[in-house]
């Protein structure tokens, strides 16, 4: 299945090519960069059950930094990438270290708090655009290679996505991702073991908040646009949707509910206004009867 | 002190209307232990009618109780269809099924009313001005503060005196031994979600004249309507309380102070640059602040 994906991933291009639809290449872009953060959200929301409703705040502010590097002039994406990076590992340790004292429904309401004040810090920063977003005067540049070619950049965005992919199934499989899968089951037996609970969960939680913010410079780079529409409460609902349309759980399957809500958008969106009654009514029946989304589709029922 | 007074007022107002959205959210969460992200639909469905009605020369008191009845109605259906099979699922499903009614009333509200913003009068007797020691009130205002006041003292003597207020409670705490005894729960779940609905159903339409009635004020007031019950505690009415009128008051007073207090001490520019966003963080850091010191509210419910 995972070759499966990849050979998807690599044959966009190529088929673009070949008919001559360059759209195709940007629409892929987008599915890529929503995976990456789908899939840092699954990491913790999946394996650690920590239900974060305010990831798109990791995913902003990496875009905000890249962009307003890039606006000042420093375009090196050796630098605009990893401080994309390094400022949303910030935040995610602030948030993490604070909302990790509370569980359940108190995280879930916890991060959409701290979400909403990188919202509204983003709509009050008038000196960044304020409401009207922030216009990024180019892409990031790398040596030796053009990343203002779409599919390049396509590319980039995609070894990104299948490095993280690995790098993350590793994780959850070696021993520090069997304490966090072990606390999401039983916090009180991994204490009991021995283990310090609550510093594996903050680690996890800043790994997720750092990709996202890695795929925020991504979209700044894409787009060439960030805006505090990328912080707002309903797109952190989308990453959940993303999750748990893919399946929930399985790292890859972010991938798959990133193409399939960005598919569902411009499939319906061609014939009928009202798409989004569709998406609550697909939502609530994968939700009520297909509970480990597409990946379970795919994978069978091994996993159960 | 002019401002003082007025400010306290407005906050007053909005926290008595909150507390009757945040009543609803919290009676279901103390009760069938389900996130209903869809409660400010039913806000939403109560202004639309109520603005509907009095557009065709219903006379107000009648908009309000058909916008009220409206709510009911519709949170007893989406109760039957759709959260009755969220109880005893996880938070995560609740919110993804809740948030697919989200997309599904917001795009059934554009089909029925389009996408154009109502707009509802104050009735003529009730558009005046009333002299409070040194300032002029709005008298629509006042009789908001006196129709949330009244029932809230309504709803806590419904809660603490009535039979169904005991059911209702005793559900709370000891769901399986009420049911042992013979109390048919189907149905008790599904008159507290429809009372739920009715009290935002209710505090929609009268709040339909000072608002723009449109697609998404449901969202808006129910991010809020969380903070206060998040800080309140989760299932509890006095919280809810509490918390409603703590957020209407510093919300209120925060935006109309803390740019000033900021004017005292930076340059104008800078004060109102951050003042803005300042104001509009005030709430959720409260919630933050709250949830630090007391990771359950301020008044936890035993039960969960």
């Amino acid at each position: 299945m995972y070759l499966a994906t990849l050979l998807v991933l690599v044959a966009i291009p190529i088929l673009a090519a070949i008919f001559g639809q360059p759209f195709w290449v940007n629409a892929a872009t987008r599915i890529v960069i929503y995976g990456i953060v789908a899939m840092s959200l699954d990491l913790i929301v999946g394996y650690g059950a920590m239900v974060s409703f305010g990831h798109a705040a990791f995913f902003a502010l990496g875009g905000y930094v890249a962009g307003i590097l890039l606006t000042n002039g420093i375009d090196s994406a050796f630098v605009t990438w990893p401080a994309a990076m390094l400022a949303a590992a910030l935040l995610a340790a602030g948030v993490g270290a604070l909302s990790l004292r509370t569980s359940g429904v108190y995280f879930i309401m916890i991060t959409l708090a701290f979400g909403q004040m990188v919202y509204y810090a983003s709509v009050g920063l008038k000196m960044f655009g304020g409401t009207d977003g922030l216009p990024v005067p180019a892409r990031s540049t790398l040596p030796l290679i053009d990343l203002r070619d779409a599919t390049v950049f396509y590319i980039v965005c995609t070894v990104v996505l299948v490095a993280f992919f690995v790098i993350a199934s590793r994780l959850v499989e070696s021993r520090f991702g069997m304490v966090v899968r072990g606390a999401a089951e039983s916090e009180r037996r991994m204490t009991a073991l021995g283990f310090p609970v609550a510093r594996y969960r903050l680690v996890a939680f800043v790994i997720a908040g750092a990709v996202a913010g890695l795929a925020g410079a991504l979209w700044a780079d894409f787009s060439r646009f960030v805006s505090p529409d990328m912080a707002s409460w309903t797109r952190s609902g989308e990453f959940l949707v993303m999750v748990i349309l893919g399946g929930i759980g399985s790292l890859a399957g972010g991938l798959y509910g990133a193409a399939v809500l960005t598919g569902f958008e411009s499939l319906f969106s061609g014939f009928t206004e009202h798409w989004m009654l569709v998406l609550g009514i697909v939502l609530i029946l994968i939700v009520l009867f297909a509970k480990r989304g597409i990946y379970g589709v795919l994978a069978g029922r091994r996993h159960d | 002190m002019t401002l003082a007074l007025e400010q306290t007022l407005n906050g007053l107002q909005f926290g008595v209307m909150l507390f009757l959205l945040a009543a609803g959210l919290t009676l279901v969460f103390g009760i069938m232990g389900v996130i209903n992200l869809a409660h400010g639909s039913m806000y939403m469905i109560g202004a639309y009618v109520a603005a509907t009605s009095a557009e065709h020369g219903a006379p107000f008191a009648v908009a309000v109780l058909a916008g009220a009845a409206a709510a009911a109605v519709a949170g007893a259906v989406v109760e039957a269809v759709v959260v009755r099979r969220l109880y005893g699922r996880n938070h995560l499903d609740q919110v993804l099924a809740t948030f697919g009614l989200i997309l599904i009333a917001n795009d059934g509200v554009s089909i029925v009313w389009g996408r154009t913003p109502l707009e509802m009068k104050i009735p003529d007797a009730l558009a005046g001005a009333v002299p409070i020691f040194d300032i002029s009130y709005p008298v629509y205002r006042l009789l908001l503060i006196a129709c949330g006041v009244a029932l809230a003292v309504a709803l806590a003597f419904f809660v603490a005196r009535t039979r169904l207020g005991a059911l209702i409670r005793a559900g709370a705490t000891h769901r399986e031994l009420v049911g042992a005894l013979g109390v048919n729960i189907v149905q008790l779940n599904t008159i507290v979600f429809a009372l739920g609905a009715l009290l935002a159903g209710v505090a929609g339409a009268l709040l339909a004249p000072i608002l723009s009635v449109q697609i998404g004020m449901g969202e808006q007031v129910l991010i809020m309507t969380f903070v206060a019950i998040v800080i309140g505690g989760l299932g509890s009415i006095r919280g809810a309380f509490v918390g409603a009128l703590a957020i209407g008051l510093v919300d209120t007073l925060g935006r109309a102070y803390i740019p000033v207090l900021l004017r005292a001490v930076t340059t104008p520019d800078l004060a109102d640059t951050l003042g803005g966003g300042l104001s509009a963080i005030a709430i959720y850091v409260l919630m933050a602040v709250v949830l630090i010191w007391k990771p359950r509210g301020l008044f936890p419910v035993s039960s969960r």
